[in-house]
């Protein structure tokens, strides 16, 4: 069996973000930062999609998470990033909870258009709340970490850092669990889930375990996402955001826990320059892409490197 | 066909588009007024059919033995390309065509005026649906069209021509579309972003009917319209998640839809 080299790329990347993060321009930083918040997101669709289920509306927890940072820093006044992503995770991660009892029975179309309907309400309720700044959404505070402000011109490095430190977290963890029993029935659900049944494990159980988790993922991207940009509105709800993830994790593949961050950095580079070159027609440059990636990549920009791998 | 198309909110948008500039157009040459309804109806075939046609042909059918949700993201980035086309030949001025509207006059009942062009609407509705019930169920083209969808593989075997009957359906629900589009253009102004709201809703309505009913449709569509009505009315601060609402709650009790079908289990 190959060795897994999954750990040394993530911790080598790390490093290497760490190191290299000062020289990095301001504009660079932020593009990072909002491609590990949306990795992060990435990360959770891609153990749901292993599943086969595929959640049109992921951006109900990444709002969630967004707006329980934002409420931190405005109603309570805590600012630190790490406080307010520990909350936002946690928060979307209950939410996932109680709405898993619900969402677990259901497969494929139902599957999606149900967690679609589900964020679409929070956006009709953010939109007409108006304590929470209606379809303006509010400013957040800038951010300190576990209690020291760093200075201003350090604020994006020090926001980039503790955005890699909490993904390479996150991409460890769920790394393990993919190794777990109830992370490998993740391919056999998608395959036969009556067999699944046969064999004695819970098939609802599981994929409400990987509802929880990718929330909670999601979430933690939400309130990085809000704290990197310092602003929040209820677009971030919806459905289109939820698009967005989706195309990252289709573009990335569920080849590996590195390949969701990789794919929302070209993610990030496709839009910019798309929007760069043409700012009228980026939309049409990356549904082109999306259509040229499910046509010739089925498995993702991941599958490209592993087909490398078993050649060499 | 086993297909949610995405696509259709964009169809619905250059139906209502190609309506708009072309009953423009033929209302600026000082034509007749009342022909501007045929015009409406051949805009929206005339400009919609090729763009189904050419997706269905390029891109759909190499996708047909696909997962659902594929074919579903497949549709999602035609609708990111088709919102950018739309924007590129329109632009992003809104158009507005009263004409067809205004022309009808209204009518009165107990006391409160009703433009009779919603009345022709509701009447165009109900021709439409029944139309393609008896098409479905009670010509050959509708049943053949019918086994297809249920075992294309089979059909095939039979020595029905499947991808004919494919092409045939997608370009039919496309017109549709790009009719329903036209027909609503007059009422509303066609601006960017009609696509993006009306396929949500769409969705909704389908999903609340069961997916591949038409009964069911139309009872969604008519629920779907009616609690958007009553919402509008008591709770306007609900309006607009009511129907996410509705569809959340239908789900649970009925979790593939009001009319759908039991489905055998794959062992």
């Amino acid at each position: 069996m190959r060795r897994d080299r999954t750990l040394v790329i993530l911790a080598v990347s790390f490093v290497a973000l760490a190191a290299g993060g000062p020289w990095l321009p301001q504009w660079a930083m932020f593009i990072v930062t909002i491609a590990i918040a949306q990795g992060l997101v990435a990360l959770g669709l891609m153990l749901l999609l292993r599943a086969g289920l595929v959640s049109f509306g992921q951006a109900l927890f990444y709002c969630l998470g967004a707006y329980a940072a934002g409420a931190l820093g405005r109603f309570v006044g805590i600012s630190d990033i790490f406080v307010e992503m520990l909350v936002g995770g946690a928060l979307a991660a209950f939410t996932a909870f109680i709405l898993g009892f619900l969402l677990a029975r259901y497969r494929g179309i139902f599957f999606g258009l149900l967690s679609l309907a589900l964020s679409m309400i929070l956006y009709g309720l953010l939109v007409k709340n108006e304590a929470l700044g209606s379809t303006d959404g509010f400013n957040i505070l800038a951010s300190t970490l576990v209690g020291v402000r760093p200075r201003p011109d350090w604020v994006r490095y020090a926001v980039l850092v503790s955005a890699a430190a909490v993904a390479l977290i996150a991409a460890l963890l769920v790394h393990r669990y993919l190794n777990t029993p109830l992370g490998r029935l993740a391919p056999a659900i998608k395959d036969n889930e009556i067999r699944v049944e046969y064999m004695g494990a819970s098939a609802r159980r599981a994929v409400h375990v990987k509802y929880v988790i990718a929330a909670a993922l999601a979430g933690v991207g939400g309130a990085l996402a809000a704290t990197a940009v310092g602003h929040i509105d209820p677009e971030m709800a919806y459905w289109t955001t939820s698009g967005e993830f989706i195309f990252i994790t289709i573009l990335a593949g569920t080849g590996s826990v590195v390949a969701p961050f990789v794919g929302a950095l070209i993610y990030g580079a496709i839009h910019t320059t798309a929007y760069d070159l043409s700012p009228n027609t980026w939309q049409m440059s990356l549904g082109a892409a999306l259509l040229a990636l499910i046509v010739f990549l089925p498995e993702g920009l991941w599958s490209l490197f592993t087909r490398h791998v078993r050649h060499s | 066909m086993k297909i949610v198309n995405v696509t259709h909110g964009s169809f619905y948008a250059i139906g209502a588009y190609a309506a708009a500039s072309l009953t423009a157009a033929w209302l600026a040459q000082g034509y007749p007024p009342f022909g501007s309804y045929a015009v409406l109806v051949l805009a929206a075939i005339v400009v919609g059919a090729p763009f189904a046609i050419a997706i269905e042909r390029v891109i759909l059918r190499t996708m047909y033995a696909r997962d659902e949700v594929v074919i579903l993201l497949v549709t999602y980035a035609l609708f990111l390309i088709l919102e950018d086309v739309i924007k590129l030949i329109w632009g992003v001025n809104p158009y507005f065509i009263a004409e067809p509207y205004a022309l009808l006059g209204s009518f009165e009942v107990a006391g409160m005026a009703y433009p009779t062009y919603n009345l022709v609407l509701v009447a165009a509705a109900l021709v439409f649906g029944g139309g393609l019930a008896w098409v479905l169920h009670s010509t050959r083209a509708g049943k053949l069209l019918l086994a297809v969808i249920h075992d294309p593989e089979v059909s095939r075997a039979m020595g029905v021509n499947v991808g004919r009957y494919y092409l045939a359906t997608f370009t039919l629900g496309s017109l549709l579309a790009a009719l329903a589009g036209a027909f609503t253009a007059p009422t509303v102004s066609v601006v960017p972003g009609l696509g993006v709201d009306v396929i949500v809703l769409s969705f909704a309505v389908v999903v609340i009917g069961g997916l591949g009913s038409l009964p069911g449709a139309a009872l969604g569509a008519l629920i779907v319209g009616v609690v958007r009505s009553l919402s509008v009315h008591y709770m306007p601060q609900v309006e607009l998640f009511v129907i996410y609402f509705v569809m959340a709650v239908v789900l649970a009790v009925r979790p593939r839809g009001l009319f759908s079908l039991a489905e055998p289990r794959r062992i």
